[in-house]
């Protein structure tokens, strides 16, 4: 009997809500509607994107990653690497961007299943910091500190050409998007995605109800790297540039910062958090080129401090009191 | 040869003043400070402008860069820092990160993005040659420096925790916080008298680095890393780990840069990284606590 209310509870959160699908209307609108906008639609499509992967880790899996541009970065540099040196097709660079984080997940998933929250921090970090430092270095194949540049990508599906306007680069990107979050979608609510939340609320019960653990946490983390590559490649694309920015600390960081605007452990609180920060970034940066990180950084003081799962249900703003 | 092994020690020494004040304060909170560099950077940065500026000697700089961090670590411990102790690590991740942007574009916005040169005084600027051959010994004299104001430090540091008082009630704080506070130790002045300190070694490490490691306003950004690799694998359960993993990391960076100049930090990221994995906990620490 229980077991059936459960199942119905599960289900009836796996369902479409009414006002999903007008998301994804509007958002395919957009570039239509505003198209001297399309590049930061595409800019937004692409975090959103990299942002729900790192829920993944995080919001699902509980392992507080710095250091997941590394997936983002590698996926970015080799499908621009595939553009320019084996075929311009862009479908085929993401594959083959989706492919390499994958592959780098696999084996960067072995370093985060031991150790406490501090631990796991340094080696996601450090990961990060070894690609940045080898993409840096390995100057012949990357271009060094001036970026991977003369990446000609061919048209979409051989048909639509990217524009200057940037519409159909912001479409291209909408659509992977649409796509990685309807599979992620299938992934989170499966039985499996709801094992994971069980590990990340308590690993120790988790493991003592006969979840493998450790092949869990591996396995989200792949899948996890595998979405961060295709961001990664679909920025490449777009901008038919690499350069050692993807690598950057502050990647890692603004992602995370996007996921906990949105809400972690909800899909769409990634593609939210896009939203919201991208808008405040082109805001902010409009104001105070130079100095816009110290409102970011303001901001993220006074997010913590007033309690981040908050921040975007204003509803809950004056209910202190009542349910802590 | 055995001057790079110098230097090594000279940069692992200043790496351990540092992140020793993080050391403590993440194994006594439990909190992970990423802002900890910022602290490092006030100090620096009162160094060079008290000596650009108003022309104070170097040495009276010193306990000064030791104090302005002090104090302000003081305030922000009391203000911001004390509500986050029991909240998740996320968030205190989150919000130190914060607080290290807001420092380093305040710095930029006030200073200026530029490198900021330390004028040493004179006898500290020579060098002296022993022996020769193979097995010359070239000692920068402010290196020298470094390393005796450290070592005094270390053992001055030493002391206070194993025969002083408060070096008893910090120790029984960090093991249980709990039980120490049970037995009327007032945990919470323990807490902010550290956090300041370990501040104002930070300001103090700042200041003796700013020649050596470079002052700019992202140095708490280029240098957190090296903190928390110092903390992560020295472990935060004695001084002796962080110190020793510090020698370590500051030996193998600059024999690194040295030797293979093609892979710079490459070699320092990939040691840290499989330490980490052999032993989570650190590779001094006393077992596995948690």
């Amino acid at each position: 009997m229980s077991g059936e209310r459960a199942q119905a509870a599960l289900l009836r959160a796996a369902r479409w809500k009414p006002w999903e699908p007008v998301l994804w209307l509007l958002a395919f609108a957009s570039p239509l509607l505003l198209s001297q906008y399309s590049a930061i639609v595409n800019e937004i499509a692409i975090v959103a994107l990299f942002a729900v992967s790192l829920d993944l880790v995080l919001g699902y899996t509980g392992i507080v990653s710095l250091g997941h541009a590394a997936f983002f970065g590698f996926g970015a540099y080799s499908a621009a690497l595939f553009a320019k040196h084996v075929m311009p097709d862009p479908l085929a660079g993401l594959a083959v961007g989706i492919v390499a984080a994958t592959v780098l997940g696999a084996v960067a998933s072995l370093t985060v299943q031991r150790g406490s929250d501090l631990t796991r921090l340094m080696v996601t970090l450090g990961v990060a910091l070894i690609l940045l430092e080898l993409a840096n270095k390995l100057d012949w194949l990357t271009g060094g500190a001036d970026g991977l540049q003369g990446v000609i990508m061919g048209p979409v599906l051989g048909r639509f050409e990217f524009d200057l306007m940037g519409r159909t680069a912001a479409w291209y990107s909408l659509s992977v998007l649409l796509l990685c979050f309807l599979l992620v979608r299938r992934f989170a609510r499966s039985p499996f995605g709801v094992s994971l939340e069980a590990i990340r609320d308590n690993r120790l019960r988790a493991m003592a109800v006969g979840i493998p653990v450790g092949s869990r946490v591996a396995i989200a983390y792949t899948v996890a790297a595998a979405l961060a590559g295709a961001a990664g490649a679909l920025l490449a694309q777009t901008t038919g540039f690499a350069s050692l920015d993807v690598f950057e600390f502050h990647r890692s960081a603004d992602v995370l910062l996007i996921l906990v605007v949105g809400g972690t452990g909800w899909l769409y609180g990634g593609v939210l958090g896009a939203i919201v920060f991208k808008l405040m970034q082109d805001f902010l940066s409009a104001i105070t080129p130079q100095y816009w990180t110290f409102w970011l950084g303001l901001f993220l003081v006074v997010l913590v401090l007033v309690g981040r799962d908050r921040l975007l249900k204003p509803w809950t703003w004056f209910r202190r009191g009542r349910a802590a | 040869m055995l001057t790079i092994l110098f230097d090594g020690i000279a940069y692992g020494m200043l790496l351990f003043i540092l992140a020793l004040g993080l050391a403590v304060t993440m194994g006594l909170m439990n909190f992970i400070n990423l802002a900890h560099g910022a602290f490092a950077m006030a100090g620096g940065y009162v160094t060079v402008l008290l000596m650009q500026r108003a022309d104070v000697p170097f040495l009276v700089c010193l306990p000064i860069a030791f104090i302005v961090p002090a104090l302000l670590g003081a305030v922000l411990e009391r203000t911001l820092y004390r509500p986050l102790y029991n909240k998740p690590h996320l968030d205190q991740v989150l919000f130190s990160i914060g607080l290290t942007f807001m420092a380093v574009a305040a710095v930029d916005y006030f200073v200026g993005s530029t490198q900021q040169i330390i004028q040493l005084p004179e006898w500290l600027r020579g060098r002296t040659e022993l022996a020769a051959g193979d097995w010359r010994l070239g000692m920068g004299h402010y290196r020298l420096f470094i390393i005796a104001v450290c070592a005094a430090l270390t053992v001055a540091l030493q002391y206070v925790l194993s025969h002083t008082r408060f070096g008893s009630r910090l120790r029984a704080a960090v093991d249980d916080q709990r039980v120490a506070a049970g037995l009327g130790i007032n945990v919470n002045v323990v807490f902010l008298a550290t956090f300041a300190f370990g501040s104002g070694l930070a300001g103090l490490g700042g200041a003796l680095g700013a020649e050596v490691l470079g002052l700019d306003p992202t140095f708490p950004l280029k240098f957190m890393i090296y903190f928390l690799i110092v903390v992560a694998v020295g472990g935060t359960s004695s001084i002796t780990g962080p110190l020793l993993a510090a020698l370590l990391l500051g030996i193998a960076d600059v024999a690194g840069k040295y030797y293979i100049p093609k892979l710079g930090a490459f070699i320092v990221y990939t040691l840290m990284i499989a330490i980490l994995i052999w032993r989570p906990q650190g590779l001094f620490s006393r077992g596995a606590k948690a």
